[in-house]
């Protein structure tokens, strides 16, 4: 593991009112400058879990560490604001147009009209939009992909050294996919980032991140760096990947 | 006809102004009342079905007795453009208070989400994703307000009020029914105007819906 964590999960619990156990005893660290791939079904937690770290959901038990500090610790607005998300598509804002939704974590923080227009225009080309055809259009004028670079560029504006991205290609078709992943692959190798996945393509996690956790009833049963994952022997692990390889190994015979 | 113009034209005109005055300064004070009240409500559910059962209570009264029953009250009673205002402010509420607060409820959830999770205040929600998103709703209720408050203001005459009601109380009275007529014409073009104008506000705010979500 390189440098420090720089998210902990330390025993962490969630408990729902009925009493139905969400997260089970989560012990985690997330290497700084890593991208961690929380993989699993739906209802395995890892959702719940991604959304601890910019604390829309207190743990009932345990903390959540964020930069060495709890964050309990934390003011919620200022941890959200230096941390990027991005869900799917269905997440910007349909009344602001491109440019507005790009820059709206830039004019929340009251930065000037000035400052946000010109950010804009680096995130247009970093996430490969053309700024003059898209800047004006609203959500429902954008393709899914076109949405999901905005969304992109909204998670990047402030330069967070954190970023959470919660199923971001879930909507999107195979082909525009594959781009959507070569896109964030490249431009993540170039800024110094911290970067949870939650996702429940294993293809995916392989491609982009560098560990995989493995979620099953809102416990961890695996923490692997990429390369040691699909041969790993841990049988949670082994139906994963088998359930996903099916028919690739069918047709390998 | 021409003669009957030339003899109550100026009439006409004073008293549509005393309409638009009676009914434009009462949708004001209803919407100062009314939006905050509903967005009072969306941060307090709880009190969202008494405080909307007693507005829509209020609006069961029947306005010639809402009228009679501000009459005797200190200051509002004291004149009768007071009582008018105050009633049909009353009346006014319950389109504006219902919208304003099924707008803002109505705002979908992963958009308000999103907006929490990157760190907007609850004032920046507020501002910035929960009213423009609800405006055309808000503006919906105050349209229908206005044109119920139209329609109401010409009993207001009754309390002396003043307004176009005057021509209608006049040529019943009278059995003359070019005055009802010159009451009334007027008062429904100022409805039809005020649902034309509003209802084109309404549109210019409401949000493009995406083909898909």
């Amino acid at each position: 593991m390189t440098g420090s964590a720089a998210i902990v999960f330390d025993q962490v619990e969630l408990t729902a009112p009925d009493g139905r156990v969400i997260l089970d005893h989560i012990d985690l660290e997330v290497p700084a400058g890593s991208m961690t791939a929380l993989l699993g079904r739906s209802g395995s937690g890892k959702t719940t879990l991604l959304r601890m770290v910019n604390r829309l959901i207190e743990p009932t038990a345990g903390r959540v560490m964020v930069d060495s500090k709890a964050t309990t610790d934390w003011d919620p607005i200022t941890l959200r604001r230096s941390i990027g998300y991005v869900i799917q598509e269905t997440g910007l804002f349909p009344h602001f147009d491109a440019e507005r939704n790009i820059g709206a974590v830039l004019e929340i923080e009251g930065r000037s009209k000035q400052q946000i227009s010109q950010r804009a225009r680096q995130l247009f080309t970093q996430v490969g939009l053309d700024y003059a055809t898209f800047a004006h259009r609203l959500p429902y004028q954008l393709s899914g992909g076109q949405r999901q670079r905005v969304g992109l560029g909204r998670a990047l504006a402030a330069e967070p050294k954190l970023l959470l991205m919660d199923e971001p290609f879930g909507a999107l078709d195979p082909l525009t996919r594959a781009e959507m992943q070569d896109m964030v692959r490249r431009l993540l190798q170039r800024l110094d980032m911290t970067v949870i996945l939650v996702t429940h393509d294993l293809n995916e996690a392989l491609y982009l991140a560098s560990r995989i956790v493995l979620l099953e009833g809102g416990k961890v049963v695996a923490n692997l760096p990429v390369e040691e994952f699909v041969g790993s022997q841990i049988a949670e692990v082994q139906s994963y990947v088998r359930a996903v390889r099916r028919g690739v190994l069918q047709e390998s015979k | 006809m021409t003669g009957f113009l030339a003899q109550h034209g100026t009439e006409i005109i004073e008293l549509t102004l005393e309409h638009l005055w009676l009914t434009g300064s009462a949708m004001l004070l209803a919407a100062a009342i009314g939006v905050p009240t509903g967005i009072w409500l969306t941060r307090h559910p709880r009190w969202a079905k008494p405080v909307l059962g007693v507005v829509n209570i209020i609006q069961t009264i029947p306005s010639l007795a809402l009228f009679g029953f501000l009459l005797p009250l200190p200051w509002i009673g004291d004149r009768a453009a007071r009582i008018a205002i105050a009633a049909l402010t009353a009346y006014a509420l319950l389109p504006i208070v219902r919208n304003t607060y099924t707008g803002i409820e109505g705002v979908d959830p992963t958009v308000l989400g999103v907006a929490k999770a990157l760190g907007m205040t609850s004032g920046q929600r507020l501002r910035k994703v929960e009213l423009p998103l609800a405006a055309s709703f808000i503006l919906a209720g105050l349209r229908t307000a206005t044109v119920l408050a139209v329609g109401i203001a010409t009993i207001a005459a009754a309390v002396g009020a003043g307004g176009l009601g005057e021509f209608i109380f006049r040529g019943v009275a009278s059995v003359d029914n070019r005055l009802v007529l010159a009451g009334a014409i007027p008062a429904a073009l100022l409805a039809i105007a005020a649902d034309a104008g509003l209802g084109w506000v309404e549109s210019r705010l409401r949000v493009p819906a995406p083909g898909r979500t």
